[in-house]
C-alpha cells in the first residue's frame, strides 16, 4: 500500500520544521516516529502533500530530571522511556512505555508524537492526564507552555495551531505518598487497547488524601471520572469505597461499540481494570515495587 | 494537476553494505529493501503495522519496516535476514530455529529472527517472559508459537559466549 505522493522536507532544528510548516501550509504535516501517520496514510485517511520530517533534529530525545520534574524531549520514543532509569522514577511512566504495541513500534513511536496525534485509543494522554503535565509547545510566534489538561479538545484534535508543535514534555514528580498504576487491556500486542485505566493516589495512613482516575479508550477523549476520585477522597479505602470508584466509572465511561467489544462489555472492563489499578496504586503509595504490564485477552 | 514530487537522494549501509539511491518520499523501507535492493527475505505480511513479517534491524533497534519511509532510514545501519549467514555459515538464530522446528511456512521467520536477535543483543539470558514480550510483535499463524519459544531458548544458549 502506498500513500498519495508527497513533497519531503527534512528539518535540522524544530524552529525550522515551524517555519517550513508555516510556508508550506495547511496541506503540510509533521513527521515524527511515524507509527500513527504512516498507517494513516497508507489507508489515505490522512493525505498530506507535505511532510516535514523531525526525525533527524538532534538532540530533540532526551530525559531529564530537573529539580521536583521530569523533562522529555518530544521525539524521545516509547523503548527510551522504558528503558530509562530516570523515567523509572514514576513507575506508572513505565508501565505505560512498556506496554504501548510492541517492540518494533515502541522504537520508532515518540511521546510528543503520539500525544499530537491526540488518537482517542493513545496510551500517554491517559497516564499523563493523572500527573501534573505541562506541554512546551513551539510555533511561528515562539513558545508557550500549555497544561496537558485542555490540551485535548476532541478526537485527533488538540488546541496545537496547525504549524505548532509539543517540543518537551515535563511531568512534576508525585510527593511522597503518591503512586501510580495504569492498566491497559489488549486482545494482542499491536492493536490498541479495549480500554485502560490510569490512577494516581496520595495516601495519608489509609486514608485517601487525593486521587485522580482517567479511563482511556472509551470515549471520543481521555475520560476523568470525577465520581470515581470523589468516591476515594478523603476515605479509608476499603472494599465499599472500591465498588463506589467502580460503579462511578462504569457510568463515566462512554464507550462505543466496535470489533473489540460492546458498550456493556467495555464498561464492566473499565471498572474492573480500575479495582486492579487502585490496588496497585495504594502498594506503590506504601512503597512497595509493583511489576505492571498491558494485560492480554 | 500534475505535479512534480522530487525524489530524495539517501545513503544507507544494508548487511555491511553501503547503497546510494534516489528515492520517491513516499517509499517505503521494505520495498526499498524488495524492490530496490532485491532482498526478498525480508516479507510483506498485513501491510499495516501488525504483523511483524517485516522486521528489520534499523540501527540496533528492531523495526516494522512497512511502517518506516526509505528517506527516514538515510543514513541507517540496516540488518535483514540476509545479514544473518556469514561465509555460508547459518547464524546460531537461524541454525536455532532449524533445529527446534520454530518454522512451518516461514513466512513469519525472517522477521522473528530479526527480533530474536535484538532480544540476544540485549538481554544473552532471557525469560520465557522476556522472549514473549519481545516476539509479541511478531505473528505466526503455522506453529502455535512453541517451538518458536523453543528456538528462541536454543538460540540464546548457543549465542552465549559468541
Amino acid at each position: 500500500m502506498y500513500p498519495r505522493p508527497f513533497h519531503y522536507h527534512r528539518a535540522s532544528s524544530l524552529r525550522e520544521a515551524v517555519t517550513m510548516l508555516s510556508q508550506l501550509g495547511e496541506d503540510a504535516r509533521f513527521l515524527a516516529g511515524g507509527q500513527s501517520l504512516i498507517p494513516l496514510m497508507k489507508l489515505r485517511f490522512s493525505n498530506p502533500s507535505h511532510l516535514v520530517d523531525l526525525s533527524f533534529v538532534p538532540g530533540a530525545a532526551y530525559i531529564k530530571q530537573e529539580r521536583s520534574a521530569l523533562h522529555f524531549g518530544a521525539l524521545t520514543r516509547h523503548s527510551e522511556i522504558e528503558n530509562s532509569a530516570t523515567a523509572a522514577m514514576l513507575p506508572v511512566l513505565h508501565d505505560c512505555a512498556a506496554g504501548i504495541a510492541d517492540v518494533q513500534v515502541r522504537n520508532r513511536g515518540t511521546i510528543g508524537g503520539s500525544l499530537a496525534e491526540a488518537d482517542p485509543s493513545g496510551d500517554w494522554a491517559t497516564v499523563l492526564l493523572t500527573q501534573e503535565t505541562e506541554l512546551r509547545c513551539l510555533g511561528p510566534s515562539g513558545e508557550r507552555t500549555v497544561p496537558l489538561r485542555g490540551f485535548i479538545t476532541d478526537a485527533y484534535t488538540t488546541v496545537l495551531g496547525h504549524d505548532e508543535l509539543i517540543q518537551e514534555v515535563i511531568v512534576r514528580i508525585p510527593p511522597p505518598g503518591s503512586g501510580g498504576a495504569y492498566l491497559a487491556f489488549k486482545r494482542s500486542a499491536p492493536v490498541y487497547p479495549t480500554a485502560s485505566v490510569a490512577v494516581q493516589l496520595t495516601m495519608d495512613g489509609g486514608v485517601c488524601k487525593d486521587a485522580v482516575i482517567t479511563l482511556g479508550c472509551v470515549g471520543l477523549t481521555v475520560v476523568r471520572s470525577e465520581g470515581s476520585e470523589a468516591a476515594l477522597r478523603g476515605h479509608e479505602i476499603d472494599d465499599k469505597a472500591i465498588a463506589a470508584a467502580m460503579e462511578a466509572a462504569r457510568a463515566a465511561a462512554d464507550p462505543q461499540a466496535d470489533m473489540r467489544g460492546s458498550v456493556e462489555y467495555k464498561r464492566v472492563l473499565v471498572a474492573a481494570l480500575l479495582k486492579r489499578a487502585i490496588e496497585i496504586a495504594m502498594r506503590r503509595a506504601r512503597g512497595e515495587q509493583v511489576e505492571v504490564s498491558h494485560i492480554y485477552a | 494537476m500534475p505535479d512534480i514530487f522530487e525524489k530524495v537522494a539517501i545513503q544507507l549501509k544494508v548487511n555491511g553494505k553501503t547503497h546510494s539511491l534516489t528515492v520517491e518520499p513516499r517509499m517505503l523501507l521494505v520495498e526499498l529493501l524488495r524492490e530496490a535492493l532485491d532482498l526478498t527475505g525480508t516479507h510483506v505480511g498485513c501491510d499495516t503495522t501488525y504483523c511483524g513479517a517485516c522486521t528489520v534491524i534499523m540501527n540496533g533497534a528492531a523495526v516494522k519496516s512497512c511502517t518506516v519511509f526509505a528517506v527516514q532510514a538515510d543514513g541507517a545501519e540496516i540488518t535483514t535476514v540476509e545479514g544473518l549467514e556469514k561465509d555460508g555459515k547459518l547464524h546460531p538464530i537461524q541454525q536455532a530455529f532449524g533445529d527446534s522446528f520454530g518454522l512451518q511456512c516461514g513466512y513469519c521467520t525472517p522477521g522473528l529472527m530479526l527480533s530474536t536477535l535484538q532480544l540476544l543483543s540485549k538481554n544473552q539470558q532471557p525469560s520465557d517472559k522476556d522472549i514473549r514480550k519481545a516476539i509479541a510483535g511478531n505473528t505466526c499463524r503455522c506453529t502455535g508459537y512453541q517451538n518458536i519459544f523453543k528456538a528462541i531458548q536454543l538460540a540464546a544458549q548457543n549465542t552465549k559466549g559468541a
